[in-house]
């Protein structure tokens, strides 16, 4: 056990020393609607470096896949960036002699949504893996659609076969020729578990499964060698013995190619297993930050704890009952005062935690917490 | 096999076979094909064998929990437990008060019941369905929600029911001024609660729970496990659980049953399927399940190709193609169901030979 921890450990710290790949900062979203104006996130600080996993948990409308959209600057309308920065460390596709280690830093959310740079990044460079495998059969075609376009939106066009799909994107983003293209799609094909690659990829999206589509999607997202991958809820919807297919590709790929993964669930099972560093999200807000071994074995935020213990493990049967978090989210129009985890939080105290906010605290190296219990 | 089919009449047994306790449901052979119907003339061309021999039983008070992946007909076989589908062969024993006048139980099957007997054993069976939101009429109150089974069943009392209602409503967590409110003015979690009162309003002995927590959020998911758990003991509630995720299986289940493209695998106790199971395929899951611990060293085992198809499945053993211990025999000849130890059933041809590896 304990040469495992160190392992894990040795692997995990590396991380400090890799190239910052993307630095978000202190950012700020929000949705202006008839009700009045819902904080979806608000004040969020994290880093991913090259080669790292960023896990991002929390529940539903805790303001994780927005904050995965903001970094693509695909917030649907009508949300707005209203603050901070989100900060690329973009180093050249296809370099010049020398020029390697070129970086080009660019802010996002100064970037035009519908823009030249922000189209190049955006499925190429920042490739995204999004939840709704069926959603992405919509057949939104014009005619002046670029198949490119539409599968970087996750979109599959119902009208042309897999393969020409996969292909054009790939030689959007890669120096390849045609027949090396359609080799790199068969190939992802297979590595993502699609059965018989070589006839597959002459079908079309509509003679696929739900679990298949979803499949070959991954293998879009992966085949450009992207240098970071944003996967929201990216297995939620497949079978067990697939998702951990998945997840061992998308560890590989990383390996090979050094990708940064930031990766967004509610399922603590599969983020143990894949992060090296999470922000545990609530209300919009980060709760807490931390290293995935110190998550797990040392939470701190009242929030994470009850997360950790209301979910069921195999193993031995130890009480009948999963601890669970009274209550239910607040409403997001009408948060509560103070600390928002107030209401729920077993560690309540009266005329401090719904009086004061509280502050994005450093209990250790490397992990934050916001909770009035480790303030001075 | 001679014990199986001796089985089941009886409404209460301890017999060599193992199986101690007050038997609720016993299913046998249980078999739904749908036809797959091509051309102008619709001409049946082939059968999708959805449940293909389903053996299970349940004793009173006890979760058995149904698990396996997307399509393996699980929600098909629960289904026809209750003739929402019609099956194409099997039976199906349910211990029932309905039928005798004075309420005496007694064990009677379910595929020989006219419609009209069958309609007043469903009192007892219950359902919860996977998704809170389209399985609750919008245009109906809660209180009318609750009350409809009620209502269909001629048991609706003015006054009393309503008393009832109220009940129920506490019971499950809610307040009683959520009555006269529709169902979009609710959570997730608190739709799925108004679900679970609307299946104990009439007193069931049996509920089958069809995916009931896999829409909901984890914090959530853990306080409607747990108010299953107490109503369960609470009302003498007998559970099929059905669900894909085997962490949330084997966190309510007194047994598990194992399914694979329409065939239940493998049965045992919760906690001896989990230690030693004995179907590759049932190892295979359980080590892809992933661990809620960054210091678990995963080992899982790599199944390879896809789940079978139900119109077209592989000869002998349906898992044989994906089995890493797949022998002749398994290609050739379908393996039997049979009960290997006291309570743990298993078909699978090396079932004893083979030793696998569980959780731990």
């Amino acid at each position: 056990m304990t040469t495992t921890l160190e392992t894990q450990e040795a692997k995990r710290s590396h991380s400090d020393t890799r190239p910052l790949l993307l630095e978000v900062q202190d950012l700020k979203v929000e949705f202006n609607i008839r009700g009045g104006v819902v904080k979806a996130v608000d004040g969020l600080t994290f880093d991913v470096k090259r080669g790292q996993t960023m896990g991002i948990i929390g529940e539903s409308g805790c303001g994780k896949s927005v904050t995965a959209r903001a970094i693509l600057r695909m917030i649907p309308k009508p949300g707005k960036i209203t603050g901070g920065r989100i900060l690329y460390y973009r180093r050249p596709r296809h370099p010049k002699p020398g020029e390697e280690d070129k970086v080009e830093v660019i802010d996002v959310t100064k970037l035009d949504p519908d823009g030249e740079v922000i189209r190049q990044i955006r499925g190429g460079e920042i490739a995204m893996i999004f939840q709704e495998p069926m959603s992405s059969l919509t057949p939104v075609y014009t005619a002046g659609t670029h198949i490119n376009e539409a599968v970087t939106l996750h979109r599959l066009l119902p009208i042309k076969k897999l393969g020409e799909q996969m292909a054009e994107h790939i030689m959007a983003y890669r120096h390849v020729t045609k027949e090396e293209a359609r080799a790199i799609a068969v190939e992802m094909l297979r590595r993502v578990g699609i059965p018989k690659p070589e006839q597959r990829v002459d079908s079309y999206p509509h003679q696929l499964s739900g679990g298949q589509r979803q499949r070959v999607m991954i293998a879009i997202a992966l085949s450009t060698e992207p240098a970071m991958l944003i996967a929201d809820e990216p297995t939620t919807a497949l079978d067990v013995s697939i998702e951990a297919q998945i997840l061992d590709l998308m560890r590989d790929l990383q390996r090979t190619t050094n990708m940064a993964i930031m990766f967004i669930t509610h399922n603590l099972g599969v983020i143990a297993s894949m992060a090296d560093e999470i922000v545990v999200m609530y209300m919009g807000k980060q709760v807490e930050r931390a290293k995935v071994v110190d998550l797990f074995y040392n939470p701190k935020h009242p929030y994470t704890k009850a997360l950790l213990q209301s979910v069921p493990r195999l193993g031995p049967k130890t009480g009948q009952r999963l601890a669970s978090i009274e209550g239910m989210v607040p409403d997001p129009l009408n948060l509560p005062t103070g600390c928002v985890f107030h209401p729920r939080c077993p560690a309540f105290m009266a005329g401090k935690c719904d009086k004061i906010v509280p502050r994005w605290t450093q209990v250790g190296e490397n992990h934050w917490v916001r909770c009035l219990l480790y303030e001075e | 096999m001679s014990s199986t089919t001796a089985q089941g009449t009886k409404a209460t047994t301890s017999t060599k076979d193992g199986r101690i306790g007050d038997i609720l449901l016993d299913v046998k052979g249980l078999k739904k094909y749908f036809p797959i119907q091509r051309g102008f003339l619709r001409r049946t061309v082939g059968y999708v064998k959805a449940v293909d021999d389903v053996s299970l039983y349940v004793r009173s008070g006890e979760t058995l929990g149904l698990v396996g992946e997307s399509g393996c007909g699980k929600t098909t076989a629960s289904r026809c437990i209750i003739r929402l589908y019609e099956p194409t062969a099997g039976q199906v024993f349910f211990k029932t008060r309905a039928l005798s006048p004075d309420g005496t139980p007694k064990m009677v099957n379910l595929l020989e019941l006219s419609r009209e007997e069958m309609n007043r054993v469903r009192q007892e069976i219950a359902m919860i369905f996977q998704d809170p939101i389209n399985s609750l009429n919008p245009r109906m109150t809660v209180a009318d929600i609750i009350a409809e089974p009620m209502v269909i069943h001629g048991k609706y009392v003015k006054g009393e029911s309503e008393e009832r209602i109220v009940e129920l409503l506490r019971r499950v967590g809610l307040r009683p001024d959520h009555l006269r409110r529709y169902p979009h003015e609710f959570s997730g979690g608190q739709r799925q609660r108004i679900g679970i009162a609307r299946a104990l309003a009439l007193n069931p002995s049996l509920v089958l729970c069809d995916e009931p927590v896999s829409a909901l959020d984890v914090s959530i998911q853990a306080q409607t496990l747990n108010l299953l758990q107490d109503l369960q003991e609470e009302f003498k509630l007998s559970y099929i659980f059905v669900a894909h995720d085997l962490s949330v299986v084997q966190h309510i289940s007194d047994r598990i049953a194992v399914m694979y493209v329409g065939k239940v695998v493998e049965m045992a106790s919760s906690e001896e399927l989990y230690t030693n199971p004995m179907h590759p395929y049932t190892e295979a899951l359980l080590s892809a399940v992933p661990k809620p611990d960054p210091l678990y060293k995963s080992d899982r085992i790599i199944m390879q190709g896809d789940v079978a198809d139900p119109s077209n499945p592989p000869s002998g053993c349906y898992f044989h193609p994906r089995c890493q211990y797949a022998v002749d025999l398994c290609k050739q000849k379908a393996p039997e169901f049979r009960e290997v130890k006291p309570d743990h059933w298993v078909a699978c041809h090396r079932a004893e030979e083979l030793k696998l590896r569980g959780v731990y």
